[in-house]
């Protein structure tokens, strides 16, 4: 962490191997914005997560890739305990977010400061503007000027505000696809989260729109820790600093993208990231 | 063409002609039903049958407002204790409950709505009339809250469950806790769903005698507050069908297409909503 701040994009800076065996350590040059220790996860008898130890840098972008039910998104919805939410569900291990355990603070903080965007889009059968309202409110962010301010922003952020800016009192169902996913990006940066948690964001969207989120996706890096599970290969390399490669609910390998992509440590990564299986 | 094809095509010929006829028959029934009323009842339909009280015994005229009225008021206590029991119930049933205690809850609920409503009417006697010394408003309201709770905490136990998940999710990922997040998004996008049911449902009971004949009796005249016996349109179908005067027998005609066409315009009205709620919610 007492590293020098390295240009994360540039391949040298990854220069670092890693030891044979062990995810870490990772040449990185962000602290840690959570960091998770020997976390297991359980659906009822099932175990869907054995020990994960990693870090998510903060500012920079992390993909989890690995075939389906790798427990990716499982892992990815343990860091802002969504999980909890599953019935006969437990975990174990800890996640520390800014340095403090998240199951030691409230869960609905830790949710709020860590967002999510899922899978398939999920717009409030509400208007455009109460959707991104939603958050604000519930929270209690400030009077309606400031509410309308946050949202104009919000919207702005998500690159939706050119195509959405006169019809705000429209349901969001009238919106496409892409729009209603980059709408719920939008819901979820008006609350200001410090972590952006992304669940195959583009899974359902055509190739433009999957375009217009990982433009996105570039852009908030500036100001969000950015986690994004993808089926898509291809998207991890173009959009990730990072790379966690998941099997069987064990991250095998952790490093630099370029490492994982380029020169993985491990066979399993290399015959998942060459396509050999998976 | 072949001995096989000829028979095919007789059955189906048959059966179509079977089930074309079943569904005609359904259908003109309740046609029939509405024609004859029509006729009869709008026949004698006049305003003084919305304004006055019914004529005293052996003078012909009169009409039934003490009865609308008497039905709203009943109808109302109904809402009042029928809505919130069954309502709530419902937002615990689909949002709460275990799997084990909802099963048995359901059921329950499911066995209650089959109870025939006269029996509601004799326990509503014990548990009310009994008590008080005297039939009332309040105990026929009672009643039908009672008749209502079961398919108020089905219907909108089923419209919350079919709110997605997805948006439950969404609302505590921003950090709404789960009861915000059913207050501030699953109730609002059941709403209309349910609001149908509880429309639907108040149409059903508004049309119940039976419990009624043992809680509110009926009265010829005002029934003012809430504690003395109330005439109701269906008890007035009922005790002025079995009279032995033709003006009687005319006044329940109207009565009953007053009454039939007060619940088919909630019913549509109903349907209405729940049809324009299909293009709101996906």
């Amino acid at each position: 962490m007492q590293a020098p701040i390295r240009d994360p994009g540039s391949a040298a800076a990854f220069a670092s191997p890693g030891l044979p065996g062990e995810t870490k350590p990772v040449a990185h040059g962000a602290p840690a914005k959570l960091s998770a220790t020997n976390l297991n996860f359980y659906y009822g008898k099932f175990q869907a997560l054995h020990g994960i130890s990693m870090e998510v840098y903060e500012k920079h972008v992390t993909a989890f890739i690995g075939p389906s039910g790798c427990g990716k998104s499982t892992f990815l919805r343990t860091l802002n305990r969504m999980n909890e939410t599953v019935r006969h569900s437990r975990v174990e291990g800890e996640i520390r977010l800014d340095g403090q355990n998240i199951f030691d603070l409230d869960v609905n903080d830790v949710r709020r400061r860590v967002g999510m965007v899922f899978q398939k889009s999920n717009p409030f059968p509400k208007s455009i503007f109460d959707n991104v309202a939603y958050g604000p409110r519930i929270n209690g962010f400030g009077s309606r000027s400031a509410i309308r301010d946050c949202v104009e922003q919000s919207l702005r952020r998500a690159a939706l505000w050119d195509e959405v800016k006169d019809k705000l009192h429209q349901s969001a169902y009238g919106l496409s696809g892409g729009q209603q996913q980059r709408l719920c990006i939008a819901r979820a940066l008006a609350v200001n989260p410090e972590v952006l948690l992304l669940d195959e964001p583009c899974s359902a969207l055509d190739p433009i729109a999957t375009a217009k989120i990982e433009d996105l996706i570039f852009q908030l890096k500036d100001s969000c820790t950015i986690v994004i599970v993808t089926h898509n290969m291809q998207q991890a390399a173009r959009v990730a600093d990072y790379t966690g490669f998941f099997l069987m609910g064990r991250l095998i390998e952790f490093d630099s993208t370029t490492v994982i992509f380029k020169t993985p440590s491990k066979k399993e990564t290399e015959d998942y990231v060459t396509g050999r299986f998976g | 063409m072949s001995w096989n094809r000829l028979r095919r095509k007789a059955v189906n010929a048959a059966m179509l002609t079977l089930t074309a006829f079943c569904t005609l028959f359904a259908a003109g029934t309740l046609l029939f039903i509405l024609g004859y009323l029509f006729v009869h009842g709008a026949r004698s339909l006049s305003w003084d049958f919305f304004t006055k009280l019914p004529a005293p015994v052996g003078e012909t005229g009169g009409g039934m407002a003490n009865a609308i009225v008497g039905s709203a008021k009943l109808l109302l206590l109904a809402m009042v204790l029928g809505v919130p029991v069954g309502f709530l119930g419902g937002v615990y049933l689909a949002e709460f409950g275990g799997p084990g205690f909802c099963f048995a809850v359901r059921y329950t609920a499911d066995l209650l709505n089959g109870v025939p409503s006269i029996v509601m009417g004799i326990f509503v006697f014990t548990l009310v009339v009994l008590k008080q010394h005297h039939f009332s408003t309040l105990a026929g309201g009672v009643a039908l809250g009672i008749m209502m709770i079961p398919i108020a905490i089905r219907s909108s136990e089923e419209f919350l469950r079919a709110v997605p998940p997805a948006l439950r999710e969404g609302a505590m990922a921003l950090g709404a806790s789960k009861a915000r997040a059913i207050w501030t998004v699953v109730i609002p996008a059941a709403k209309a769903g349910i609001i149908t049911g509880i429309m639907l449902n108040l149409a059903r009971v508004a049309g119940e005698t039976a419990p009624l004949l043992f809680t509110a009796l009926s009265n010829r005249f005002w029934s003012r507050g809430w504690s003395e016996p109330t005439a109701s349109l269906p008890v007035m179908i009922f005790n002025y069908s079995v009279a032995p005067y033709e003006d009687w027998h005319q006044q329940a005609w109207s009565a009953g297409f007053v009454l039939l066409s007060l619940i088919l315009a909630v019913n549509i009205a109903g349907r209405l909503i729940l049809s324009k709620r299909g293009t709101v919610l996906r």
